[in-house]
């Protein structure tokens, strides 16, 4: 199988097949700090989407467009000015949040720039993390896979600080889904989950 | 492996259909000069055309049986392995009308008066140029081109592809280009050509009549445009402030490097390039305005495209800065084309898109490797 292999792709990232069955067929989408372009290549292949990634790393633009998908190579920190107002449907910040400086202004221009957002991110709150910091410790791990040192996340955040911060922002959450090893998780999201995904709204 | 394409020869297209410009002037009869690397697919899908930038000509890559040292400007870019595979693609380059390689130009003899065409010869647009090449595609038997591809007014002819001729594109590669060219680059042309038209030589633009080359005017405008295609950083690199005497003259001589470098340059230049060619070149570029006829908006201009887009900038080019590149891309995305856009770090200046680099390579690589894998074999 091809590493692109959709059936396969959706088990390695769990998140992906999350944000898949959001996604309508033949939606637009914009997806932020978009990696390799595995994401828009796994929406593409299966639900149809027309799709561009913006993408900061020389590395990935090469990546992307051998995964042949659009990327603009870009920062996120300067904002989302070249992209009109209400032109996705979809705008998509996949595990990139935690990474972003100017989180507030960001996720207003994704709510500016799609109809709705979609972020996936490593919820601190996950309780081997909180292990990590009671033995005293910076947490290492698959989700969060840097030293203290070298680490791109700086906005760092567990599932209530993400709905605490919604609330504050004016978005509205349509939908949320907790992972853990690739399997939902239901009890206790903030303790058990590692990766949240959550689809909104600009709220009222 | 990549290597060189090696030996190639410049072929002569002769056109007697009449070409109307942009401007309602009409050439009855004009000749191109192009080369072709690498063979024509059965169904003809594999062919790139390659458009040339102010100074360019037909000869993109190889070199020649009898000058071995001729070797062409693209070379490190075209041939057996390259990003532009000669192995897998057909690929064209030409000399525009205008030039003065070979193609009908100024300096070329008009049939109906037997002199050279000097003044006469119409001022040349990049729509125009796209129509002759059109007609060369013809005359190929391609109907579609798998790219075409530019860098600066070269990628500026291969947007303009998308617009004349949306059906006959599959891809635009638009390098270092801008949608057109804001008032300080105009001025800059302004400056050259003004050096070409003061120099008494010029005489009016029918110099050849009189046995004479502006060569002054020619040297000067050329200094001028080399300027502006390096960035300060990448003189500073090679020049700094070095002296050639290592001292102070307190004379106009040549003292320091940066001086030898540019009169090396134009002295090189003018001993080659046509001087009418050289100001119908820069008006090319002043004129090319797709927006111009929609009030300026470029999202309706770039309505009639349907070729997917591979759009490249260099961060140290201020004379195609990367924002210019981005406004191509941002009325793209306004019109749901298929883009994508890489900013290249690169020390050279416009001149980047002429360098060999390994990031801008292997964008470039990636790309044509997607529209390799669209063309059967």
């Amino acid at each position: 199988m091809s590493a692109h292999d959709p059936a396969e792709l959706a088990a390695a990232r769990p998140d992906f097949a999350a944000i898949a069955a959001w996604i309508p067929q033949g939606a637009s989408v914009l997806d932020l700090g978009c990696g390799d372009g595995s994401l828009l290549r796994f929406l593409r292949d299966t639900r149809r989407v027309r799709g561009y990634g913006v993408e900061i790393s020389d590395a990935n633009i090469v990546a992307c467009i051998r995964n042949n998908v659009n990327v603009i190579q870009g920062d996120l920190d300067s904002g989302l000015s070249g992209f009109e107002t209400r032109s996705f449907d979809y705008v998509i910040l996949s595990q990139t949040l935690q990474a972003t400086r100017h989180t507030e202004a960001l996720v207003q221009e994704i709510l500016r720039v799609g109809r709705a957002g979609i972020v996936s991110f490593p919820n601190f709150g996950y309780w081997k993390n909180r292990l990590n910091i009671l033995r005293g410790y910076m947490p290492v791990s698959k989700e969060l896979p840097y030293q203290w040192y070298d680490t791109p996340n700086v906005h760092l955040c567990t599932l209530h600080d993400f709905e605490d911060f919604c609330a504050t922002q004016k978005v509205q959450i349509l939908d949320r889904r907790v992972m853990s090893g690739g399997s939902e998780v239901t009890l206790l999201p903030n303790l058990f989950g590692s990766t949240a995904v959550y689809r909104f709204q600009r709220g009222i | 492996m990549s290597g060189s394409i090696g030996i190639v020869s410049a072929q002569r297209a002769i056109f007697d259909t009449p070409l109307t410009f942009r401007s309602g002037k009409v050439l009855p009869r004009y000749e191109l000069v192009y080369e072709t690397y690498g063979e024509l697919n059965a169904d003809q899908s594999n062919a790139i055309l390659v458009c040339h930038a102010l100074s360019g000509n037909h000869h993109v890559a190889g070199l020649y049986a009898d000058d071995p040292k001729n070797i062409g400007w693209w070379d490190n870019m075209v041939g057996p392995g390259k990003p532009v595979d000669t192995d897998r693609f057909f690929v064209i380059g030409l000399n525009n009308l205008g030039g003065c390689h070979g193609s009908s130009g100024p300096s070329s003899i008009d049939a109906q008066t037997g002199k050279p065409y000097g003044a006469s010869f119409p001022v040349v647009t990049v729509e125009d140029w796209v129509e002759s090449q059109a007609r060369l595609a013809d005359l190929l038997g391609i109907k579609q081109f798998a790219a075409v591809m530019g860098g600066s007014l070269g990628g500026m002819q291969a947007m303009q592809w998308a617009l004349s001729f949306p059906e006959r594109v599959r891809h635009v590669l638009a390098i270092a280009a801008a949608p057109h060219l804001t008032a300080e680059n105009i001025a800059f042309n302004d400056v050259a050509r003004n050096a070409i038209l003061s120099d008494p030589d010029f005489h009016g633009g029918d110099f050849y009549q009189h046995g004479m080359v502006p060569t002054r005017g020619l040297r000067l405008a050329r200094m001028l445009g080399h300027i502006t295609y390096l960035s300060d950083d990448a003189m500073a690199d090679k020049f700094g402030r070095s002296l050639r005497s290592g001292k102070l003259g307190f004379t106009y001589d040549i003292e320091f490097e940066i001086e030898s470098y540019l009169r090396y340059q134009g002295d090189k230049f003018a001993a080659h390039f046509d001087a009418n060619t050289y100001l119908l070149m820069t008006k090319a570029l002043d004129y090319f305005d797709p927006a111009r006829e929609f009030n300026g908006n470029l999202d309706k201009a770039f309505a009639a495209a349907r070729a997917d887009f591979l759009v490249l900038s260099f961060t140290t080019d201020w004379r195609f800065s990367p924002g210019r590149s981005r406004e191509i891309v941002q009325s793209l995305l306004h019109n749901h084309r298929n883009v994508s856009y890489a900013e290249i770090s690169s020390t050279h200046g416009h001149d980047s898109f002429l360098m060999q680099q390994d990031h801008y390579h292997e964008v470039m690589r990636a790309y044509l490797d997607r529209i390799g894998g669209e063309i059967s074999a």
